[in-house]
């Protein structure tokens, strides 16, 4: 599974950025290489107008199957996300990534849509 | 004469200001008003008067036409405010986003983005003995404004042309909306009150139309009310101050029940003539 969140900061010690959009970076963690890698979305921060579908489409293309965030997507993202195969995990803004990827193990995180 | 009526501030008297003038104007002149604030028009409610003209008016966005599609995804890279994705095999329109500029319709090397028509509103053009009236009302649920005010200032220059004033009464703010209503304007009315929240957003509107290079002045409505910042403001800034109209409970019971001000409020026909005087002296 390719594990995918919404990130303040590049490695495991990082913590989940709440927002979906405009998130600073997505990391990545392969389950089966048991690889973490980090993608940089700090482009986003001039854009004024459509960044939860920029994100969402972004998070497409890195192939997520499960998505662990904070807040969630806003409207214009769900539509975008409505139409990918992807689970996503809400609540998780402020964990940090380890404990926010050990409460999606547990079972412990809230899910929304797909 | 395209007079544009604003704020910064909602809730100042840009429509008591709009319809006053409109309809005292419509007295020895051509005159039509336009209710501009397509979100919440309220001047006719005021002005009432018959319905002469109505009309539907769509907005054009794309829509994706998956056989003679490539999926080559370069209309994703055009589109400034990203209301195309390319996720996989499929392209997703987000009507939401798309500002109509046409671009990506245009510009697909395979014609895949046919533009689509969609209603986005009404004009109405109502008759109140000599005053044209037009009031422009964005479909509930659309937040697209200022294609809109776009069409109802083009449904201006077809109809009104010949007319010796226009007088439109644009939304509150100094967003999209607000620019895409005073940029087409020969001058702009600027309605503040002289309270902290009133000149905060004022400096905003005088912002603006200092950017679009727009001559304005200033009226003051709820005179007498708050403190002396506006004034020091406006002196400093060397704004002219076009009228006055004075904080009156006899002004709120009239407007809180709908009525004319002008004819009944000597202050408020003051006000009016002064304001006409100016734009005499402007032509």
């Amino acid at each position: 599974m390719i594990v995918g969140f919404t990130s303040t900061g590049e490695g495991w010690d990082a913590k989940i950025d709440p927002r979906f959009g405009r998130t600073e970076f997505i990391l990545i963690y392969d389950e089966e290489k048991d690889e973490l890698k980090a993608v940089d979305n700090r482009e986003v921060s001039d854009m004024a107008h459509g960044v939860g579908p920029k994100t969402a489409q972004k998070i497409h293309e890195l192939g997520v199957q499960v998505l662990i965030t904070g807040n969630g997507p806003g409207g214009n993202a769900a539509e975008v996300l409505k139409n990918m195969n992807v689970k996503i995990y809400i609540k998780a803004g402020g964990m940090g990534i380890r404990e926010a990827y050990g409460a999606y193990k547990a079972n412990k995180l809230e899910s929304i849509g797909g | 004469m395209r007079l544009a009526i604003a704020s910064g501030k909602g809730g100042t008297g840009k429509t008591t200001l709009a319809v006053n003038l409109a309809l005292k104007a419509s007295g020895t002149m051509k005159t039509v008003l336009a209710d501009l604030d397509v979100e919440e028009p309220n001047g006719s409610i005021f002005i009432g008067g018959e319905t002469v003209d109505e009309k539907q008016v769509y907005r054009y966005t794309p829509a994706w036409n998956q056989k003679s599609c490539s999926l080559c995804g370069k209309c994703t890279s055009w589109c400034a405010y990203n209301a195309l994705i390319k996720l996989g095999e499929i392209i997703l329109v987000m009507p939401n986003l798309c500002h109509s500029c046409y671009a990506c319709s245009e510009l697909c090397p395979d014609g895949a983005l046919p533009m689509e028509a969609s209603p986005l509103g009404t004009i109405r053009h109502f008759s109140r003995g000599k005053l044209d009236f037009t009031e422009s009302k964005l479909n509930i649920g659309l937040e697209q404004a200022a294609p809109l005010i776009k069409q109802s200032l083009n449904y201006l220059d077809e109809n009104f042309k010949d007319h010796d004033l226009q007088i439109l009464d644009s939304p509150p703010g100094t967003a999209c909306s607000m620019m895409e209503a005073v940029r087409s304007a020969d001058y702009v009315i600027l309605v503040t009150e002289p309270t902290p929240f009133g000149l905060h957003d004022l400096k905003l509107a005088v912002e603006t139309v200092r950017q679009l290079e727009l001559p304005f002045a200033v009226v003051i409505n709820r005179d007498g009310i708050g403190n002396d910042e506006l004034d020091r403001y406006l002196k400093a800034e060397e704004i002219a101050v076009w009228a006055r109209i004075p904080h009156q409970r006899e002004i709120a019971e009239l407007y809180s029940r709908g009525e004319i001000l002008f004819d009944k409020v000597a202050a408020v026909d003051d006000a009016l003539s002064d304001i006409l005087q100016r734009l005499e002296g402007l032509s």
